[in-house]
C-alpha cells in the first residue's frame, strides 16, 4: 500500500488540518516511509491473536448515579476565545 | 393502490432520565441557565477522563430487554470521531460493534392488524450540546448543559411500510420506554428524537430503492408529515423516471417540506475505535436477571389483560394502554368504582377528547383517578345525573376537587323528591298548553320539549327518570 | 552554605521537620538555581515563583503550628507541562495552549499538594509529549545539562534536565513510549515509569490513553520510591486506575538482590545498540552478579515489531485525543472570518507543530475507513504478542534488564530530518509501555562524557522489586552522585 498526495489531502480534511503544498509533499513521503515500515507487522500471523485495547485485567468500572457540583458559568467560560450571554460563541458553518 | 412500496427504518434516540450525566457527575436537569451544568469532563477539557454511570447501563439494559433484545455478555464503548461545535471532545462516546442490545422486536397495530417490527440494535451513547444560531445565521452560541446526558439509540430494521406504521412504531417505543420508566420520552423537549431512512421501490421488487435520511422531525405529527412528504416527493421523482439522490434531508415544519442538507453531504468517516479511557463491560446472568426483575407489565400485556379482565374492546384497551400515565389512571380509578367500562368510556370520551382538543398531557389536568371513580359511583347511586356529571367532570379537570365536594359546593345534588318534581311538572304543564295539546294529538316530540322545560326549571338537577314518569302520569292522568 | 540539593528526600524531610532549614529557604534555593542555570538548560516553560513562595510560607506556618505534615513536606518540585495545574498556565509546549489556564488540578497535582510539596513551575517537553529529543517544543528545545550541544531526550526532557541541573529536588514526567526513562538515561537521573494504572491519569493531557503513565524523575532511587509513594493509588476519576494495595516502597529498598533472577533479552544488547552503551550495561550486570544476582540471556522475540505497533496505536489514539483542540472552548483561536471550518483548519494548523501534525495524520489514516483492520487492529494484536513475550520471561525471572536507549544523548538537530530514525531510538522502552509493566532507568556509567542509563523492567505492580534492584546497584556505584558542571 502506498499513499498519494490525494490520500494525504483527504486525511488532512478528516483531521481538520490545513496543509501547505510543501507539507502535503513532505507528509506523503514520510507517511509512506512509516507505513512501509509498519508493513513489517504483516510478517506475523495474528489470525488467532486477540487484540489488546489495554493491559488492565479489570472490567465493569462504574460510578453511582450521584449529582456533583458543576462549575460556575464563569469558570466554564474562563478560557473561551469568544463568549456571549453565557454561551461559547463560534462562527457558523458557511456553505 | 400506489405502484410503489415505501420502506422505512427509524433511528430513535431516547434520553435516559438518570440524575447525573453518563460520564460525569453534572446534573441532567432540563432548563438550567446555559453552561451551568458543566464540568471539566463534559466540557472536554484537556486531561479529563470519563467514568461510566451504572444507572445509565441499567436503564439501557432494561430498555433493551423490554424491546426483546438479546443482551450481549460483553459490551464496550467506542469513539465516534467528528468535528462539530456541539461535541466538546470532537468525538462522541458511543458503541460500535458490541452494543448493549441486539436483535429485538416490537409489535405494532395499524388498521386492526398486528405487525412485528425488528429492532437491529440498541446502544448507549452521550448526547451533544445545543447550538443556537445568532447574528443572522453567521454565528452560533453553544450551551453544553445537555452534553453527556445518557442516550440510547434504537435502530429498527427497514420493516416499516408506511408513515402510519412509522408513527405507530414510534408511539409503541415511547410507551415501552414510559412503562420501563427510563425516560421522560417527550419529543417536544427533545428527550425522544427520531431520524428516518425512507425509500420507495416498485411493488414486487426485492431490492431496496435509494434512500434519503430524514432529520429534524420534532413531534409525532412531524414524523408522520415528514415521511408522507418524502414518500410523495420520491414517488414524483420515480414517476418522472428520475433517480432519488442518496442524501440527508431536513424536515421543515413551517414550510411543510423536506430540504436537502447541502454541505453536510461530505461522506462521513467516523473512525470508530474502542475508547481506551473506558473499560469493557462484562454483563453476567446475575446482572441481567436483576434488571429483568425490574421490568413491569408492558403495554401489550396490559392491553390483553384489560380486554380479558374488564371486557374492554381491543381498541379501547389499546388506547388506554398506549401511555403509561393513562393506563395508571384507569387502574387507579378502579380502586374507587367497580365499573371499568364506565371508567373506560369517560376516559375515551370526555378525558381524551378534552386533552386532544386542548393539546394537553394528562399530567397537565388536575382530575384524579379517585375523582373519576367516585363520580361514577355518584351517578350509579343516583346522587347526580349523567348530565350533571359532565359539569362535575369539567370542574374536576380544572380544580382537581373530588366530585362530592363539587356537588356540595355547587348544590348539584339530583332532586329525587317526587313531590318537589311533581310541583315543577305541574307548573310546566300549566304553562305550556300548546305542547300539551300537541302531545295529546299524538305528537310524541312534544314530550321531549316538556321534559326539557322541567329540567331547565330544576336547573338540571331533577332525576330524569322521575321527570319522565311523572310527566306521563300528569299528562295521561 | 552547603547546597541542600546534596541530600536525599527523606533526609531533607527530616531536616525540614526539625527546622534545620525552612521551607522558604529551600524554595528560594530552588528558585535561585533556576535563575542561575535555566537560561542555559531551558527546562522551565512557566515559573510559579509567587505561588511557590506563598505555599512555602504557608507550610512554614503549618510546621510552626504543629499541624500534621505530608510526606513531601516542603520539597520543591517541577511538573511536566502536560499535567494540568489549576490557575497555573499549562501549555503542553504547544502554541495552541499558549494562553491556557486549567480550571482543575490533575489528581497527581492534588496529591502533591496534599503531601505538602511546593510546585515551582511547569517543565518543558516535546509538544503534546510527542518526541524523544525535546526539539519538538514550541518554546525551544531543552539542553542536556551534561553537554548543552546535546538533547536531553524526550518527551520529559525538561523534567530530566531540571533534576539533573539541580533546579528542583524532583519532577513529574509522563511516559508513553519511553518519555520518562529515555531522558532520565540521557541526563543521568532516575526515571520511573510505573505499571499502567498505578498512578492516576486524570489531568494528564492524553497523548495515547492506553499507554500514558505519570512517574517521578529524581536524583536517586530512594527519592523515586519516596515520590512514587505519594502519587500512586486508586483514583475513582480514572476508570483505568487499578485497585491495588500500595506497598511501602521505601521499606522494599533492602539492598538485597541475592538469588535474584535477571533476564537479559538478546534483542536489547544486540545490533543497533552502541558498543559503549552495551559495555556499561554489561558492567552493571557484573555489579549485580557480585551482589548475588544471576543473569541469563533470553529472547523477547517480538521486540522488533514494537516500534511499528506503537506508532500505529499511539498515533491513532492521539489523533482522537487531540481532536478536542478545535478553538471552540479554549486555546488559541485563529478566526479570519471564513466560517467554522476555516476556524478549525487555521487554529489547528497554526497551533500544532510538524511532529504533532504528522502523528495526527498517521493516526487518522490508520483509523480511517478501510484501513482499521490492517493497521490499528493488527497493531493491537501485535501488542498482545509483545505482552506475551514478557509474560513468558517473567515466569522464570524477577526482572528484565537492558539499556534504556541504544545510544547516549545525540546532538541537537542531528536527527530531525528523518522521523523514522528518531522513532527507532525508542525501541528498548516502547515494549514496556505496550505490556503496561513498570521500568526504571538509572545511571550506570558514562560514554563520551554523557550518561548511560540502565533499564530495569519488572512484573506488573512489582515496582518494589524494580526499585530494590535499582537501589542495590546504586548503593554499590557512584554514578548517581556525579553532577554536570554548569
Amino acid at each position: 500500500m502506498s499513499i498519494t498526495v490525494k490520500d494525504v489531502q483527504h486525511v488532512a480534511k478528516l483531521a481538520r488540518l490545513q496543509l501547505s503544498p510543501e507539507e502535503e509533499a513532505v507528509f506523503t513521503e514520510q507517511m509512506n516511509a512509516i507505513l512501509q515500515y509498519a508493513e513489517k507487522l504483516n510478517e506475523l500471523d495474528t489470525e488467532n491473536v486477540k487484540p489488546t485495547t489495554h493491559v488492565l485485567q479489570v472490567s465493569n468500572v462504574m460510578r453511582e448515579d450521584v449529582v456533583k457540583e458543576s462549575l460556575s458559568q464563569d469558570e466554564a467560560l474562563l478560557n473561551a476565545p469568544e463568549d456571549e450571554d453565557g454561551h461559547f460563541k463560534v462562527p457558523a458553518v458557511l456553505e | 393502490m400506489s405502484k410503489y412500496e415505501t420502506v422505512i427504518g427509524l433511528e430513535v434516540h431516547v434520553e435516559l432520565h438518570t440524575k447525573s450525566k453518563i460520564f460525569c457527575g453534572c446534573s441532567t436537569e432540563f432548563g438550567a441557565p446555559p453552561n451551568t451544568h458543566t464540568c471539566p469532563v463534559c466540557l472536554g477539557h484537556p486531561g479529563v477522563l470519563p467514568v461510566l454511570n451504572r444507572q445509565a447501563v441499567d436503564y439501557a439494559m432494561k430498555a433493551a430487554m423490554a424491546l426483546n433484545c438479546t443482551i450481549g455478555d460483553v459490551s464496550k464503548f467506542d469513539r465516534k470521531n467528528y468535528f462539530y461545535p456541539d461535541s466538546p471532545k470532537a468525538y462522541q462516546i458511543s458503541q460500535f460493534d458490541q452494543p448493549i442490545g441486539l436483535n429485538g422486536w416490537i409489535d405494532i397495530e395499524v388498521n386492526g392488524e398486528t405487525k412485528r417490527i425488528g429492532i437491529t440494535r440498541l446502544h448507549l451513547e452521550e448526547d451533544a450540546g445545543k447550538l443556537t444560531h445568532v447574528d443572522g445565521g453567521f454565528a452560533s452560541l453553544v450551551d453544553f448543559n445537555r452534553v453527556g446526558t445518557p442516550l440510547i439509540e434504537i435502530v429498527s430494521e427497514p420493516d416499516l411500510r408506511s408513515p402510519e406504521e412509522a408513527r405507530a412504531y414510534l408511539e409503541k417505543i415511547r410507551a415501552v420506554m414510559q412503562y420501563c420508566d427510563v425516560s421522560d420520552v417527550k419529543m417536544e423537549e427533545g428527550s425522544m428524537r427520531c431520524d428516518a431512512n425512507i425509500s420507495l421501490r416498485p411493488v414486487g421488487q426485492d431490492e431496496f430503492g435509494i434512500r434519503a435520511e430524514l432529520k429534524n422531525m420534532n413531534s409525532f405529527r412531524g414524523v408522520l408529515r415528514g415521511l408522507e412528504y418524502e414518500q410523495f416527493r420520491q414517488g414524483e421523482i420515480l414517476d418522472d423516471g428520475g433517480v432519488v439522490v442518496q442524501e440527508t434531508r431536513r424536515w421543515d415544519e413551517a414550510q411543510g417540506k423536506t430540504l436537502s442538507m447541502r454541505g453536510k453531504e461530505e461522506a462521513h468517516d467516523y473512525r470508530y475505535f474502542p475508547d481506551p479511557d473506558l473499560i469493557v463491560l462484562h454483563i453476567d446472568d446475575a446482572w441481567k436477571e436483576s434488571i429483568r426483575e425490574t421490568i413491569p407489565e408492558l403495554p401489550d400485556a396490559r392491553q390483553a389483560r384489560y380486554s380479558e379482565e374488564y371486557g374492554l374492546t381491543a381498541y379501547d384497551a389499546g388506547v388506554l394502554t398506549s401511555s403509561k400515565p393513562l393506563a395508571d389512571f384507569f387502574e387507579g380509578s378502579l380502586a374507587f368504582t367497580k365499573d371499568a367500562k364506565a371508567v373506560a368510556n369517560w376516559m375515551m370520551g370526555d378525558l381524551l377528547g378534552y386533552l386532544n382538543s386542548n393539546s394537553l398531557e394528562l399530567s397537565q389536568v388536575k382530575i384524579t383517578p379517585q375523582g373519576l371513580g367516585e363520580m361514577i359511583g355518584l351517578i350509579a347511586g343516583g346522587t347526580i345525573s349523567s348530565k350533571i356529571a359532565k359539569t362535575v367532570f369539567k370542574e374536576m379537570l380544572e380544580s382537581g376537587k373530588l366530585p362530592a365536594v363539587i356537588v356540595e359546593e355547587k348544590g348539584l345534588v339530583q332532586i329525587s323528591d317526587e313531590g318537589a318534581i311533581k310541583q315543577i311538572v305541574e307548573a310546566v304543564v300549566a304553562a305550556n298548553p300548546q305542547s300539551v295539546e300537541d302531545y295529546k294529538a299524538g305528537k310524541q316530540k312534544a314530550i321531549g320539549f316538556l321534559v326539557g322545560q322541567v329540567m331547565k326549571e330544576s336547573k338540571g338537577k331533577a332525576n330524569p327518570g322521575l321527570v319522565n314518569n311523572l310527566l306521563a302520569e300528569v299528562l295521561n292522568g | 552554605m552547603l547546597s541542600l540539593f546534596q541530600y536525599r528526600l527523606p533526609e531533607l524531610h527530616n531536616m525540614l521537620q526539625s527546622k534545620e532549614i525552612s521551607v522558604s529557604e529551600l524554595t528560594e534555593q530552588s528558585l535561585a538555581a533556576i535563575a542561575d542555570r535555566d537560561s542555559k538548560v531551558h527546562a522551565f516553560l512557566t515559573l510559579n515563583e509567587e505561588g511557590a513562595r506563598q505555599s512555602a510560607r504557608a507550610l512554614d506556618d503549618k510546621l510552626a503550628s504543629g499541624a500534621a505534615r505530608g510526606l513531601l513536606f516542603g520539597l520543591p518540585a517541577g511538573i511536566k507541562d502536560n499535567i494540568v495545574t489549576k490557575g497555573l498556565r499549562t501549555t503542553c509546549a504547544s502554541k495552541f495552549l499558549d494562553n491556557f489556564q486549567p480550571i482543575y488540578d490533575a489528581t497527581v497535582v492534588s496529591k502533591l499538594r496534599q503531601a505538602d510539596a511546593v510546585t515551582v513551575g511547569k517543565l518543558n517537553m516535546d509538544e503534546f509529549a510527542m518526541g524523544g529529543s525535546n526539539e519538538n517544543s514550541a518554546y525551544g528545545a531543552v539542553r542536556n545539562p551534561w553537554n548543552l550541544e546535546h538533547v536531553p531526550g524526550g518527551s520529559s526532557g525538561g523534567s530530566a534536565a531540571a533534576v539533573a541541573a539541580g533546579e528542583v529536588l524532583f519532577a513529574l514526567g509522563s511516559d508513553t513510549g519511553g518519555s520518562i526513562r529515555q531522558p532520565a538515561s540521557y541526563c543521568g537521573v532516575v526515571g520511573l515509569k510505573p505499571t499502567y494504572g498505578l498512578v492516576s491519569r486524570y489531568g494528564l493531557v492524553a497523548f495515547a490513553s492506553s499507554l500514558d503513565q505519570i512517574g517521578p524523575v529524581t536524583r536517586n532511587v530512594e527519592d523515586s520510591a519516596y515520590v512514587l509513594q505519594a502519587i500512586a493509588g486508586y483514583d475513582a476519576q480514572d476508570s483505568t486506575s487499578a485497585k491495588v494495595d500500595i506497598p511501602d516502597y521505601l521499606s522494599a529498598l533492602t539492598g538485597d538482590v541475592s538469588g535474584l533472577r535477571i533476564a537479559v533479552p538478546k534483542e536489547y544488547i544486540g545490533e543497533g545498540v552502541d558498543p559503549s552503551v552495551r559495555e556499561q550495561v554489561m558492567s552493571a550486570l557484573k555489579v549485580l552478579e557480585s551482589l548475588g544476582a544471576v543473569w541469563e540471556e533470553v529472547s523477547l522475540p517480538h521486540t522488533e515489531y514494537a516500534v511499528a505497533a506503537y506508532y500505529l496505536l499511539a498515533s491513532s489514539e492521539a489523533s482522537s485525543n487531540l481532536a478536542r483542540f478545535d478553538g471552540v472552548r479554549y486555546g488559541v483561536r485563529v478566526d479570519e472570518g471564513g466560517g467554522l471550518l476555516d476556524l478549525y483548519h487555521n487554529s489547528r494548523s497554526r497551533g500544532f507543530g510538524p511532529e504533532v501534525k504528522r502523528r495526527i495524520m498517521l493516526g487518522t489514516y490508520a483509523l480511517s475507513s478501510g484501513y482499521y483492520d490492517a493497521y490499528y487492529l493488527k497493531a493491537q494484536k501485535v501488542r498482545t504478542l509483545i505482552k506475551q513475550d514478557f509474560d513468558e520471561v517473567f515466569k522464570n525471572y524477577d526482572v528484565v534488564i537492558g539499556p534504556t536507549a541504544p545510544t547516549t544523548a545525540f546532538k541537537l538537530g542531528s536527527q530531525t530530518e528523518n522521523p523514522l530514525t528518531m522513532y527507532l531510538n525508542d525501541i528498548l522502552t516502547i515494549p514496556v509501555n505496550l505490556a503496561g509493566i513498570p521500568a526504571v532507568s538509572i545511571p550506570c556509567g558514562f560514554a563520551g562524557g554523557l550518561p548511560v542509563g540502565l533499564q530495569i523492567i519488572g512484573k506488573e505492580f512489582d515496582e518494589s522489586t524494580v526499585l530494590r534492584v535499582a537501589h542495590a546497584f546504586e548503593q554499590h556505584t557512584d554514578f548517581h552522585k556525579e553532577r554536570p558542571q554548569l
